[in-house]
């Protein structure tokens, strides 16, 4: 479903500040794969989101979601085919629009928009219902600015909004981070919901171990921009966060025995 | 004050247009003084080579468009603050105003405009061209309400909330503001070909200082309804460029000089923008926006009975 090959970033190049986000980052996922994203700051976890979603373009190597090549498309082309959540609860959703007219934009995900009206009697319907699910007391609101909602409120409705319209691929960069331990919670809950309803190919990011472990079907660690670690569904399972601290701890020994006999 | 009422009509055209790039795109749009001078000058050339009016005022509707596309091309694609893309625009656009109409002032006097039936019925100055034009006003009104709750009115909306999020479900945000500068570019044109063929005269100046017309109403206008929702929002626009004309007219009323207007406008608008950050007026305004609503609503509830 999604196939990043050989792809490398690097930033500033050619100056002093020149960082290597990216090293030939290979990795494939097949439909319906879960993949969850661990790794230290720097470690290049957001970049490869971001490079995956057409935020950045890749400075070598190619990027294929189900089959299409998408490598040299803008982010606004490649959305079509990628749903995404960002961290910030305040990204996902635009504030000074109703909760009905965010999840109207939604479901358009890619289309050609033209001048039929946003929010018609039976979308708003189908909008209740799928806010009903969420559990938060949104299906009654579908009238309100998306600002007057909580950080918890807002993702849940970011994760709808980008999952619901069944994008190819489905983007969590570190989306439960910004949120109290209860909220994260329920976001995880329903993020593993609607990535099993849909059968959403996912990429997620994430600085929690813990959640890395018991979420999704498969889990790597990246390390200077490069995969450290590839895990799947039977060793992740074995796996306790302090094997993955131990994990954690060999690689950055062994990085740093590369420097140190260059 | 008939008069006043009226040049408020036909400015709030303009106000509409400012509204969409200031309060949807979040574009500070600076074209405006420019581009009403270019829809002023389209349709007094027009007319004066006997060019039908109501054909000479959609002509200027488009060049408005083009100023508009104008601006937002070097913003978008020449990566301009927009700021510097509108002043730029309109400086270039004083030139071209002048190559259109030729001279610094065309006079209309002796053409037949679209105020020629209202003038040879003698109902310029009366409620009745009041109603008239009120009419044309809410028209336009309306299509803009309409125009921002279409699948792509949302995406212009939202690429002036939040336009990271709407590229992520696959807008061309650069697009969007063409779009909207070109539709606000285009109203703007239309009430200077209004007002051009309502004073009987084009002239090169007309349009100078307009920007700050604009954001009076629309500030005027918010600060006296709100913002919660477009339909208000929008239609606090119109109420606001009625107000700011009748608040010019007072002034003039006591005693004060036409050249004093640019100043006296300016500290509307600083007075619009200060003023509601002080909490007595927060409060008046508060009360003013409960009645409103009140009185919204019960008329609501009425027109479902």
């Amino acid at each position: 479903m999604l196939r990043i090959e050989n792809v490398g970033k690097t930033f500033a190049p050619g100056t002093v500040n020149q960082r290597v986000a990216l090293r030939d980052i290979t990795l494939h996922l097949s439909p319906g794969e879960f993949v969850t994203v661990i790794g230290s700051n720097g470690a290049g976890k957001s970049t490869l989101l971001n490079v995956v979603a057409g935020t950045y373009r890749a400075d070598t190597g190619t990027i294929t979601i189900d089959g299409r090549n998408v490598t040299k498309l803008n982010d606004h082309q490649r959305a079509r085919y990628i749903g995404r959540v960002f961290q910030n609860p305040a990204s996902g959703t635009a504030p000074h629009m109703s909760i009905e007219e965010n999840l109207a934009m939604a479901l358009e995900r890619g289309q050609r928009r033209a001048l039929k009206l946003g929010v018609t009697k039976a979308k708003r319907e189908r909008f209740a219902e799928e806010l009903t699910a969420l559990e938060q007391g949104l299906d009654t609101r579908l009238k309100d600015w998306v600002s007057l909602l909580s950080g918890g409120q807002r993702q849940a409705l970011s994760l709808l909004m980008a999952t619901f319209s069944e994008p190819k691929i489905l983007l969590l960069d570190e989306h439960t981070a910004a949120l109290d331990p209860q909220r994260a919670a329920l976001v995880s809950r329903l993020t593993t919901e609607v990535v099993d309803r849909f059968g959403l190919t996912t990429l997620m990011v994430t600085h929690n171990m813990e959640q890395a472990l018991r979420m999704g079907t498969r889990l790597i660690m990246m390390h200077e921009g490069g995969i450290v670690l590839d895990l799947d569904q039977a060793r992740k399972d074995r796996m306790t966060v302090q094997d993955l601290l131990r994990e954690f701890g060999r690689v950055k020994g062994s990085a740093l025995d590369d420097t140190l006999l260059q | 004050m008939i008069t006043a009422v009226e040049l408020g009509l036909i400015y709030a055209v303009m106000a509409i247009g400012v509204y969409l790039t200031f309060r949807i795109l979040d574009f500070p749009d600076l074209t405006v003084d420019g581009s009403f001078t270019t829809g002023a000058s389209v349709a007094a050339v027009g007319l004066i080579n006997g060019m039908n009016p109501l054909l000479a005022t959609v002509l200027a509707f488009f060049a408005g468009t083009i100023a508009g596309i104008v601006t937002g091309l070097l913003h978008t694609k020449g990566n301009i603050n927009p700021l510097l893309a509108g002043i730029l625009t309109q400086i270039g656009l004083y030139s071209i105003n002048l190559r259109i109409m030729g001279r610094a002032n065309v006079p209309l006097l002796r053409e037949t405009t679209l105020f020629t039936p209202l003038r040879d019925a003698g109902l310029t100055g009366t409620w009745v061209s009041v109603a008239v034009l009120l009419a044309v006003a809410v028209a336009i009104l309306l299509v803009v309400i309409w125009f921002l709750h279409t699948d792509t009115g949302l995406a212009m909306r939202a690429t002036g909330d939040n336009p990271d999020m709407i590229r992520s479900f696959g807008v061309n945000t650069d697009n969007q503001k063409l779009l909207g500068l070109a539709l606000s570019n285009g109203l703007v044109a239309l009430s200077g070909a209004m007002i051009a063929q309502f004073q009987g005269f084009a002239d090169i100046g007309m349009g100078i200082g307009l920007i700050v017309a604009g954001l009076a109403s629309v500030i005027i206008g918010q600060a006296l309804l709100g913002r919660s929702g477009i339909a208000i929002a929008a239609s606090a626009v119109v109420l606001g460029s009625i107000m700011y004309r009748v608040v010019i007219q007072l002034a003039l009323m006591a005693g004060l000089n036409p050249n004093d207007m640019k100043l006296i406008s300016a500290i509307l608008v600083v007075l619009a923008l200060v003023l509601p950050q002080w909490k007595g007026f927060a409060r008046m305004g508060g009360v003013m926006r409960n009645r409103f609503a009140a009185a919204a609503e019960s008329s609501a509830l009425q027109k479902e009975d």
